[in-house]
């Protein structure tokens, strides 16, 4: 990397803290939901991208994992009390287990068999949250209070020297600090020596195993890997919104998962974050807009145009700009790091 | 043991329609491996152009179906070209999200154009049941016939065409070698572009079969082809008779887990048990032959 390069990357990095501390002092409290729930959703999206664009594995069943997540932060947070990090972990537990089960599953599928497989997993998943009371409080989901301290600092109640903060500022700073720290776990592993092996699967999965790649293991830790993570957005989504229904965890999640590491850029670290802020702010942008909009007089519904324009970035990002907007702004920001990047890397992996 | 039979042949007449749906994808994966998750739009799409043509219009029943199959059609035409054309050579999960991001669109325009209240589409077929082997026998409906028999006109139509019709050969020629059909002159997108035009007429045919009588449409409709994935996965991705097969399969399995299960099993795990039993069916198929029952086996080249 040269020093240009090295130079913009810290002042990138200086923007980011800057942002962080700063955001939730700017920014009124409807805004921060809207980013706490990006967030949320840029920590599942991590996961998926690891399986997706570096493993190279299908999965719509990410919405399952997510739900997993909830329900232990509903069962090991609010219902037994247990503290944040105790919750937190069990959900990678849980997450990253079931996870490894579904990759041991879908160990001989690809293509499209992969594909209905993890919807399956959805089903199940949602047979399960709707019939099993005892854990889900069944249909009619369930609430309550998960703890949210870590060490002196309650997140539900934060104070720090004397001055209070909304709940909206203090879980702003919890999300997006736990964003940032899945960032840099996922950036991590996927140049560890399993990460190396997700990339070689995905190139070519032969090819990698004649290498003396274990093609299996590959698979399975990054489904896990996934899984754990989703499970993490899960509870955290719990321990944010205080309540789980079991029919949030339905095929539609999962494809918006998908989408989001698709319009963000698949394979690229900023992407998921980018998609999940980016397709989490417009529906709000949207609805805020909507005021202004001549829809009533075109029969749309607020709800509807969202959908509409949700199925169009999906399809116009997937069309016309397979990197995404990481992708995108790579390309944008010039030819000389692309140029020395080997031929046909990133721009496939859409 | 009457109860056991009436279930199968529910059974056999819900299976047919999810064959029946099944084939659609069939006819579009073996010919450019597209795996279409908007075929369940296009499902929804045909309703509610048959509804347009007759209810809205006054058209006869069965002339308004030809119509909006014939419609549906265009509009499979128009969607291949507009957005599958530039996917070729594209990721399996790039030209996945394509297809899962038109059924949302799709779905989105005709809940703009026809709301999402539940309308009815008419009912030729009555109350009008059959009983087979005398009084005490089993009843079949009307409907459950209609549902039988186009599926097996639809697969032995599409069977004929694959072998008589010149289009139908370049279509299978296309399917087996894809690379040695262009170089034998044959023009690839044309066979693209017929096989999501009879997968959107055979969408309409399978919706509406479904939707008519009681049913009525509304936008939830598109569902049908998620449940319709463990028989299309059943009978492998690639065979139209695996398909139907499949389908009637799944069908009969279904319907009898909704018959039994739920007094078999505790508490409330009987609720919607049948959702999930064709899923746990398919892994247990899976497993043991990943490529489906009557699957063309994937062969790899380093």
């Amino acid at each position: 990397m040269n020093a240009p390069a090295v130079g913009r990357n810290r002042a990138v990095a200086v923007a980011l803290v800057i942002a962080y501390v700063a955001l939730p002092l700017a920014v009124g409290d409807f805004g921060l939901s809207v980013l706490i729930f990006a967030g949320i959703f840029a920590i599942g999206a991590i996961g998926l991208d690891l399986l997706v664009g570096h493993a190279g594995q299908i999965s719509l069943g990410h919405a399952f994992f997510m739900g997993v997540g909830a329900y232990v932060g509903l069962n090991l947070g609010a219902e037994a009390g247990l503290a944040m990090p105790v919750w937190l972990a069990a959900a990678v537990v849980a997450g990253g287990g079931l996870g490894a089960v579904v990759g041991l599953c879908s160990l001989r599928l690809r293509g499209a068999y992969l594909a209905i497989i993890t919807v399956g997993v959805v089903f199940v998943g949602l047979y399960v949250w709707n019939n099993v009371p005892a854990i889900t409080g069944g249909a009619a989901g369930a609430g309550g209070d998960a703890p949210a301290s870590l060490g002196p600092l309650d997140f539900n109640r934060l104070d720090v020297a004397g001055q209070a903060y909304s709940r909206e500022q203090s879980w702003f700073w919890l999300v997006w600090g736990l964003v940032a720290a899945t960032a840099a776990v996922a950036a991590n592993l996927v140049r560890s020596r399993t990460g190396r092996a997700w990339q070689a699967v995905q190139e070519h999965e032969l090819a990698a195993s004649a290498i003396g790649i274990d093609v299996s293991r590959a698979k399975v830790s990054a489904f896990a890997v996934a899984g754990a993570l989703g499970a993490v957005a899960g509870s955290v989504y719990f321990g944010y919104v205080q309540y789980a229904g079991p029919d949030e965890w339905s095929l539609f999640l999962s494809v918006q998962f998908v989408a989001i590491v698709l319009v963000g850029g698949s394979g690229r670290l900023a992407g998921p974050v980018l998609g999940a802020i980016v397709l989490g702010g417009t529906p709000r942008l949207v609805e805020q807009l909507s005021v202004h909009l001549p829809i009533d007089g075109l029969g749309l519904t607020v709800a509807n145009l969202n959908r509409l324009l949700f199925g169009l970035l999906v399809v116009c990002f997937v069309a016309f700009a397979p990197g995404g907007l990481a992708g995108t702004w790579e390309r944008a920001k010039g030819g000389r790091r692309a140029l020395r990047r080997p031929a046909g890397e990133g721009e496939e992996q859409a | 043991m009457t109860k056991l039979v009436q279930l199968v042949v529910a059974g056999i007449a819900i299976g047919s329609l999810y064959g029946l749906v099944a084939l659609g994808f069939v006819v579009i994966y073996r010919a450019s491996h597209v795996f279409n998750f908007a075929h369940g739009s296009f499902l929804l799409l045909g309703c509610y152009l048959t509804y347009c043509f007759h209810q809205q219009l006054g058209i006869p029943f069965f002339a308004a179906l030809g119509l909006a199959a014939l419609a549906a059609a265009a509009a499979g035409l128009i969607v291949e070209r507009v957005a599958l054309r530039r996917m070729v050579g594209q990721s399996v999960f790039a030209v996945l999200m394509i297809t899962i991001g038109l059924a949302v669109v799709i779905d989105a325009l005709v809940v703009w154009g026809w709301g999402a209240e539940r309308l009815s589409l008419g009912d030729p077929w009555g109350l009008t049941t059959f009983r087979l082997g005398g009084d005490g026998g089993v009843r079949v409906a009307a409907l459950d016939i209609a549902r039988l028999v186009a599926a097996g006109g639809v697969l032995a139509a599409y069977q004929l065409f694959c072998r008589f019709s010149t289009l139908g050969i370049a279509m299978r020629a296309t399917a087996s070698d894809q690379e040695a059909a262009v170089a034998s002159g044959i023009d690839v997108r044309r066979v693209f572009a017929v096989c999501w035009a009879i997968a959107a007429a055979t969408a309409t045919v399978a919706g509406v079969l479904l939707a008519s009588g009681a049913r009525g449409i509304d936008p939830t409709l598109s569902a049908v082809a998620l449940a319709a994935f463990p028989a299309l996965v059943l009978g492998g991705v690639d065979s139209p008779a695996g398909a139907i097969v499949g389908g009637i399969v799944l069908g009969v399995v279904e319907v009898l887990a909704a018959g039994y299960l739920p007094g078999w099993l505790p508490g409330r795990l009987g609720d919607n048990v049948h959702t999930v039993v064709p899923y746990v069916v398919l892994l247990a198929v899976l497993l043991v032959r990943p490529s489906g029952m009557f699957g063309d086996r994937e062969r790899a080249r380093l």
